[in-house]
């Protein structure tokens, strides 16, 4: 699949914001940061920014970008419908719970509930997301049960990064909690991890013979494409990245995005001032290539279906 | 390999195409893409038609294949577009409704007037049937012809899809697949026609006829004509054997 660079940068900011969300509703359902005005409206705006900077990204790259509303309509059916409904949804709480933190320095009461349905809906939205993509059969890599549960991680994960790293800058910030972050990122790798395992060694879905329907010839080979140029289709599916670039970008990714990050938040537990920043940072930096690297490589490792008409063996 | 369509009890409209006849011509193609140059989804797009990178929107396009190896391959010309599947997943991840499948015949259509050009319609189809038009800034397929199969301001013998009026050999037949009492349904029974990637679940409409199988060749392979390597047993005359192999066809 072609990596679109807006459904990345979408999914990935998104997915960041919604996990800050969650992090913030486990914050003050647990009491454990005394609601401070500069830590709330950093921790907010960054949030709502990313997530909100995401879905209109994704609604600027459509072909009626003036219609967008009309992708609420088929919640029965579609994950992209739920998925834009939830997202909408979310807002209400994620307001109210910003509203409680910022200008009522509350978090107790309805607030605290408000944090908690935030939460939940936050995750919910992701997700939808994650389905989108977990729903299509064409594509046997993206239908793996570990997918949205590695949607679901990453968005902690990240979310966790930026998490701590406000709360380095804008304190305060309690040790448990940056090692928390460690550990969901590591976490989130492991998943990663076994989900690479899996597609890795997963059989054949389709091939080109049960896609002609012609294996009974023998071997199905496309001798002629239907033109000498390229097509949408094949702009669009058929992009091939070679095993050798997937394994390097493999192990950078889980560099960037896992070992770094894992040690910048464990550090980040025991030290203070400007080097528990610098750890932040780090982590924070680490995290966002990471993340970055690991939507890019879902979406160029996926190999398409259609892909078995214009010369792929399998699928 | 027979694949009976469903009794869904409704029509289901679609196309039959004899992988057996097919001389890959691309007539049917261009056919499509004319007639679509107006009327429903009109215009499809032709970019850089003569530049050094041409794109364009069409909704049938015609691969070749060889199937089987050395001297048992079969080149096989294979028209490829949508087809209209009793289960497509490109009408239920839809967000706008804009892909929709018509209860009164089975056609699968895009409403241009609700499609936002998301894209996932044409994730979501694993026969690559729909394009995205970046002119117009939606999905388009093909319509199975619904602005010539029900006007009446065409000649009744005009009121097929473009593409099966125009095939020079026959090789694309149009009918009702839901009714098993239908031409082409019996076609699809007598010729064990098939559905393209079944395991994907869409159910697919339009059914395709295998090449019939080729009578078993009993002739050696060509021998060359240096009588320096002529074949042990052979006549020494490659007159004589090529008269030999031709009375052995």
């Amino acid at each position: 699949m072609h990596p679109a660079y807006s459904v990345i940068f979408f999914t990935t900011a998104s997915g960041a914001g919604y996990g800050m969300l969650v992090w913030l509703a486990l914050l003050a359902a647990t009491s454990a940061v005394s609601p401070g005005l500069a830590s709330g409206i950093a921790a907010f705006a960054v949030a709502l920014g990313l997530i909100t900077a995401g879905l209109l990204s994704s609604t600027f790259h459509l072909g009626h970008p003036e219609r967008a509303w009309r992708a609420l309509s088929q919640w029965r059916s579609s994950w992209l419908s739920r998925e834009g409904i939830a997202a909408i949804i979310t807002y209400a709480p994620a307001l109210l719970f910003a509203l409680g933190w910022i200008v009522f320095a509350s978090l107790d009461g309805p607030w605290r509930i408000a944090g908690l349905i935030t939460g939940v809906m936050a995750l919910v939205t992701v997700a939808c997301t994650g389905m989108i993509y977990a729903s299509l059969r064409v594509i046997p890599r993206w239908t793996d049960a570990t997918v949205v549960p590695v949607y679901l991680a990453f968005s902690l994960s990240s979310g966790g990064a930026l998490i701590v790293t406000v709360l380095a800058i804008l304190g305060p910030l309690d040790s448990q909690w940056a090692w928390l972050v460690a550990l969901a990122t590591a976490l989130a790798w492991v998943l990663k991890l076994f989900y690479w395992h899996r597609i890795d060694n997963a059989a054949p879905v389709a091939t080109a013979e049960s896609a002609t329907g012609l294996g009974h010839l023998g071997t199905v080979r496309q001798l002629e494409a239907p033109h000498s140029g390229e097509n949408y289709i094949m702009r669009e599916m058929g992009f091939q990245i070679a095993r050798k670039h997937v394994a390097r970008l493999r192990k950078v990714a889980l560099l960037l995005g896992g070992v770094i990050p894992v040690l910048a938040f464990l550090i980040a537990g025991f030290v203070g001032g400007p080097v528990l920043v610098i750890a932040a940072l780090v982590g924070l930096a680490g995290t966002a290539m990471g993340v970055l690297l690991e939507r890019w490589l879902f979406f160029a490792e996926a190999q398409h279906a259609a892909m078995l008409f214009y010369g792929a063996k399998t699928v | 390999m027979t694949s009976l369509p469903q009794q869904t009890g409704g029509p289901q409209l679609g196309l039959v195409i004899d992988l057996d006849i097919c001389v890959g011509c691309h007539a049917c193609a261009v056919n499509c893409k004319e007639w679509n140059t107006s009327g429903h989804s009109a215009p499809l797009t032709d970019d850089e038609p003569y530049g050094a990178d041409p794109l364009g929107v069409w909704f049938n396009r015609i691969h070749t294949y060889e199937a089987g190896d050395g001297a048992d391959g079969q080149t096989v010309h294979f028209p490829r577009s949508c087809l209209h599947c009793e289960e497509p997943a490109c009408v239920t991840v839809c967000p706008t409704g804009a892909s929709y499948k018509r209860e009164a015949d089975g056609i699968v259509l895009v409403n241009a007037d609700s499609c936002i050009g998301c894209k996932l319609c044409s994730w979501a189809c694993p026969y690559g049937a729909r394009e995205y038009d970046h002119s117009d800034g939606v999905m388009k397929k093909c319509t199975l012809c619904i602005d010539r199969i029900e006007n009446q301001n065409l000649p009744e013998i005009e009121r097929v899809p473009a593409c099966v009026s125009t095939c020079p050999a026959s090789a694309r037949h149009f009918g009702d697949l839901g009714d098993p009492a239908s031409e082409v349904s019996q076609l699809v029974r007598e010729r064990g026609g098939y559905d393209l990637m079944p395991e994907m679940g869409m159910k697919p409409v339009n059914k395709y006829l295998p090449p019939r199988a080729r009578p078993e060749s009993h002739a050696p392979s060509p021998t060359p004509t240096s009588t320096a390597t002529r074949e042990p047993g052979g006549t020494g005359s490659p007159f004589l054997d090529w008269v030999d192999r031709t009375l052995s066809r």
